[in-house]
């Protein structure tokens, strides 16, 4: 135990003046975990040899890209002037997808570390989470974390801050989280600058949910914020959104193992089991109250997780469907954004049309079904919600390009967002011209220093959950961060664009998108898939369609020439077990009419649309 | 043939066959019985060429050009011996063809010395058909003569092309003249001449080739074959092709000049009888290679060289001195070998009687355990589809079209049900 923590306090039984609750504000790769893992370190709670690297980055996956996915609460001794506390350390998650549990972990603390890389300075998306900590009234403690880099500027970065936040860049805590230096200050100035919780002790209970985690062993494990009141061990709770009640099996806080308590009492965090094994039934944002002295009230804040990005996943291998299915299922339990429904494809055939927060939720929920379960999958370009209103006043809510309705409409609305992309001055043309190529509207620009520019656009949120990101990073070097969040819809001429195969509609390739872009989607894909598809018997026309008006046409030319010229003696082994080998492949081949696809050339069409894994990331 | 190898089941020690084909051996009594033989060597190795060949002149005991004849002798004793075990009534052989390799690179009298060896040991039909593959370059009126007497009635030459820049981009060596030479010469020893000719060499223009075409008709062969070039892989041309210093081949290309040839020909008064092959009547096709596509038995001798005989299948030993190794210790020179299953065979029948003019018999195959039914609804789209001739159809015969032997292959899957 660290000299600096002699007699941490007891859960339960903590005067709320001596807690301190913060988050950790900070762009990816800017050395938030490597801070707290120091933290960890210099209050005691985790043992030099039990330390591996990102401590609390518990899943494999979140090691690996070295994000944050769900955040986790963590609860240390300090000392400061004689005196014990208490901190909780909520882990925030850093990316946009997940803004609204980034809200419920702030609505759980009263101060915030800003922490910037010193040598990159400030990024979009601790930018709009610094603004998001901001509007819940949180204390800010700025930050800048790796100054052992040559390259670190912590001047040049400190005044940036200081001009962000107010306040004096010599207010500015300069910290290696890396070395260690500078930390012991960090936990000073948390006690001397961050509010102490405030709460009714003697009221019913009202705790906040912040996060919930599916465990094997466990089941769905809750993590609250007490707000008033006290929760007790085996004490009967109800969740005050769904009207669900459970017994409180185990309480305790995360030090940072799990430690079961006796209760967690007013401003304390910590975890909640209750024996349910599906974290649906435990809402992030949703209200803890005793199921027989309930609270009148919920705290407030609570939304339902709505997807705002769909996209169609096929298992390659058509008979994992069932495989696909309840992978699904089980990711399900611990990630209650995640929503399916069967799909089926002419093209790709079975699968599910799966609602996300956002390309990275895509991305990450992709490559955890694929390496979880040993699946191949095709993902089909993604998809915005489209509110389309038919000549007849019929409303339908388009997530498939396949739904988008037939005949004359009067209305389609689309998502819109509002984007703050972050650059050095010199690319603010390059970004700008971007953004105008897709229909993006500048709310205005602002100079962080001399040479930073933050720029704001609204843009409709199906002009960049496409390329938008791998466009940005290409025109600016890779320098440009971005965040942007969802800020409503907006009429637009939208259409749907078909792409026929002889004829025959591939449902798998059909988009919806602005008019003025149907034209240069359809002439790509037409010319990609003409690309990829072998040559048949006959002569294949590729279109791009909207509605039955032709926008686009290929064609692949009927083979001429499919015959082995020489075919003697031990030629013959060999031109028939090429043969059988074409019989097994054939198999693979799907029919779009008359046409012979490979199914490959269906995954090629598509994924050089995928989105880029590292959206995001800097 | 092309030298990598298939994957099998191994050959016995003795070289004897399975009993399944002992069995079936006694009902092949009156089909012709044909022998290949496999000469390894080349002066020069050609960038196209995946064929079993060498271009060193000494590849070890009982490999080197002197003592190489001994030992395919001594294959020719092993396979006399295992036929008999095996019940075969003593066949004479219907057809010799030796291959290569360059098989002039012998002289002359070695190659005659090996018939005379086959003859003693099967005995050769008075009007069986016996041809040399030859090199332009290596061949004269002296060793023709040769040739000739020894009983050889035909030879295979080699010409490639008649334009000197295709003939680089092949690396072919020899003179464009000696061509005509030697066609004088294999004339003038009594026996009959075909022309092995290739369409499509990177770079090949459509002039060039109807020019080779041309030349082969003012030649007057009694037997063209003419291949669109095959890039194998492993070859020294697939590798320029892939490191993109030769273009790859065009299958158009190849198309459009395959409909030159058969023009061209066809005006000359040469008739398809088979995809690649033709000739100037019936009597002058290859009978030998006729044997490849019409189940007949023949047994392959030297490295590398494939047999078939009663529905067995099996390769030997692709390296020469590997082979003459084996042989020397009274083994067989076997490698591999499969016996297609009843499905398998049947593909066999039905892929190879597409290929060929006489045509696939309808009722023949349907009869195989393994075959598909070969609806006449299907027979028909075939003629409708202008892929097979209307007419053979109603004697009960597939004959593609010219346009179906371009796509045979595709007819074939279509036919076999995929």
């Amino acid at each position: 135990m660290s000299p600096k923590a002699r007699t941490p306090l007891v859960p339960a039984d903590t005067d709320p003046s001596a807690i301190r609750n913060f988050c950790i504000i900070a762009h990816i790769d800017h050395g938030k975990s490597t801070l707290a893992d120091r933290m960890l370190q210099l209050t005691g709670v985790v043992e030099p040899r039990e330390m591996k690297n990102q401590y609390l980055d518990r899943m494999d996956i979140e090691r690996e890209r070295g994000i944050t996915i769900k955040s986790q609460a963590v609860r240390m001794p300090w000392e400061y002037e004689g005196r014990s506390y208490a901190f909780h350390m909520i882990d925030t998650p850093g990316h946009v997808d997940f803004s609204y549990e980034v809200s419920r972990s702030l609505a759980a603390c009263e101060g915030a570390l800003l922490l910037v890389d010193a040598a990159q300075g400030i990024e979009a998306q601790t930018l709009a989470n610094l603004y998001l900590a901001m509007e819940h009234d949180l204390a800010i403690i700025p930050v800048l974390n790796k100054i052992d880099l040559p390259a670190a500027m912590p001047d040049k970065y400190a005044a940036e801050i200081a001009h962000l936040i107010g306040g004096d860049p010599d207010d500015v805590l300069r910290v290696s989280g890396k070395t260690g230096e500078g930390v012991e200050a960090v936990l000073d100035r948390i006690v001397a600058e961050i509010p102490a919780p405030e709460g009714e002790a003697d009221v019913p209970p009202r705790a906040m949910i912040f996060d919930s985690v599916y465990d094997t062993y466990r089941g769905v494990v809750t993590f609250v914020r007490v707000m008033d009141g006290k929760l007790r061990h085996r004490e009967k709770i109800r969740m005050m959104s769904t009207g669900a009640h459970h017994e409180l099996l185990e309480i305790g806080v995360s030090s940072p193992e799990p430690e079961p308590t006796a209760g967690l009492g007013v401003g304390e965090v910590g975890y909640l089991i209750t024996g349910v094994k599906d974290v649906r039934q435990s809402k992030v944002g949703d209200t803890v109250t005793l199921l027989n002295r309930p609270a009148d009230q919920e705290i407030g804040g609570y939304q339902e997780p709505r997807p705002m990005v769909y996209s169609g996943l096929f298992p390659i291998d058509g008979s994992d469907f069932p495989v696909l299915r309840e992978a699904l299922e089980k990711l399900q339990l611990n990630d209650a954004a995640l929503s399916f429904e069967p799909e089926t494809s002419a093209a790709l055939g079975f699968g599910f049309r799966v609602g996300f927060l956002g390309l990275l939720h895509l991305e990450i929920t992709r490559q955890r079904l694929e390496a979880e379960n040993n699946l191949d999958l095709i993902s089909t370009a993604p998809n915005v919600i489209y509110e389309v209103t038919a000549e007849d006043g019929e409303v339908h809510t388009v997530t498939n390009p396949s739904e988008f309705p037939e005949g004359k409409l009067s209305e389609i609305r689309e998502p819109i967002v509002d984007a703050t992309i972050i650059v050095p001055a010199e690319y603010v043309g390059p970004v700008m011209e971007l953004c105008q190529s897709r229909r993006g509207d500048m709310q205005g620009m602002d100079y962080l220093s001399e040479e930073r520019v933050e720029i704001r656009y609204r843009l409709p949120l199906a002009e960049i959950v496409f390329d938008f990101f791998d466009n940005l990073k290409s025109r600016t070097k890779g320098y440009a961060s971005l965040n942007w969040q969802g800020t409503g819809d907006q009429a637009a001429d939208l259409v749907k664009v078909d792409i026929l195969l002889q004829g025959d509609k591939v449902d798998a390739f059909s988009a919806i998108t602005h008019r003025d872009h149907a034209y240069s989607y359809g002439v790509k894909m037409a010319g990609r898939l003409k690309d990829l598809i072998p040559r048949q018997q006959f002569e294949v026309p590729v279109q791009a369609a909207i509605g039955s008006r032709i926008i686009a046409r290929e064609n692949i030319r009927a083979i001429r020439k499919d015959v082995l010229s020489k075919c003697y003696g031990g030629d013959i082994s060999r031109k028939r077990k090429l043969l059988e080998k074409q019989k097994e492949g054939k198999k693979r081949m799907k029919m779009v009419g008359t046409v012979e696809v490979p199914q490959e050339a269906f995954i090629a069409a598509l994924s050089s649309d995928e989105p880029a894994a590292e959206k995001g990331k800097k | 043939m092309p030298s990598a190898l298939p994957v099998g089941d191994p050959v016995p020690a003795d070289g004897s066959l399975p009993s399944a084909a002992a069995a079936r051996l006694p009902g092949r009594r009156n089909r012709p019985l044909g022998l290949y033989v496999h000469i390894p060597f080349c002066s020069v190795r050609c960038g196209y060429c995946d064929f079993n060949t060498y271009t060193a002149e000494d590849l070890g005991p009982g490999a080197s050009r002197v003592s190489y004849p001994d030992t395919l002798i001594s294959e020719l004793r092993l396979a006399r011996r295992v036929l008999t075990e095996a019940g075969d009534v003593g066949r004479a052989l219907s057809t010799v063809f030796f291959g290569g390799g360059t098989p002039t690179l012998l002289p002359a009298e070695d190659l005659a010395r090996i018939l005379g060896a086959a003859r003693d040991l099967f005995g050769v039909e008075p009007d069986a058909e016996v041809t040399t593959e030859a090199n332009p370059d290596t061949l004269d009126p002296e060793s023709a003569a040769v040739l000739a007497e020894a009983g050889f009635t035909r030879v295979s030459i080699g010409m490639q092309s008649a334009v000197p820049e295709v003939l680089t981009t092949l690396d072919r060596t020899h003179d464009p003249a000696n061509v005509s030479r030697a066609v004088d010469a294999v004339r003038a020893a009594g026996m009959q001449v075909s022309l092995d000719v290739i369409s499509g060499a990177p770079g090949e223009s459509l002039e060039q080739w109807r020019h080779t075409l041309e030349t082969v008709v003012d030649l007057a062969p009694d037997h063209v074959s003419a291949y669109s070039l095959i890039v194998e892989e492993g070859t020294a041309m697939a590798a320029k092709v892939r490191r993109g210093e030769l273009p790859d081949v065009d299958p158009d290309d190849q198309a459009e000049k395959y409909l030159m040839t058969d023009a061209l020909l066809g005006r000359a008064g040469y008739r398809w009888y088979e995809v690649s092959n033709h000739s100037t009547g019936e009597h002058t096709r290859s009978r030998h290679n006729m044997h490849y596509w019409t189940d007949t038995d023949w047994w392959g001798a030297g490295p590398g060289a494939h047999s078939h005989v009663a529905g067995v299948r099996w390769w030997n030993v692709k390296h020469p001195a590997a082979y003459a190794q084996r042989l020397s210790a009274d083994l067989s020179p076997g490698h591999g070998r499969e016996v297609p299953d009843a499905e398998a065979a049947a593909l066999e029948h039905l892929m190879l009687g597409l290929r060929i003019a006489d045509g696939l018999d309808v009722e023949a195959h349907r009869e195989l355990p393994g075959a598909g039914r070969l609806a006449e609804s299907e027979l028909r789209a075939l003629v409708d589809d202008g892929l097979a001739e209307a007419g053979a159809l109603e004697a009960g015969r597939v004959v593609l079209t010219l346009r179906g032997r371009l796509l045979a292959d595709a007819v074939t899957r279509r036919l076999a049900g995929f």
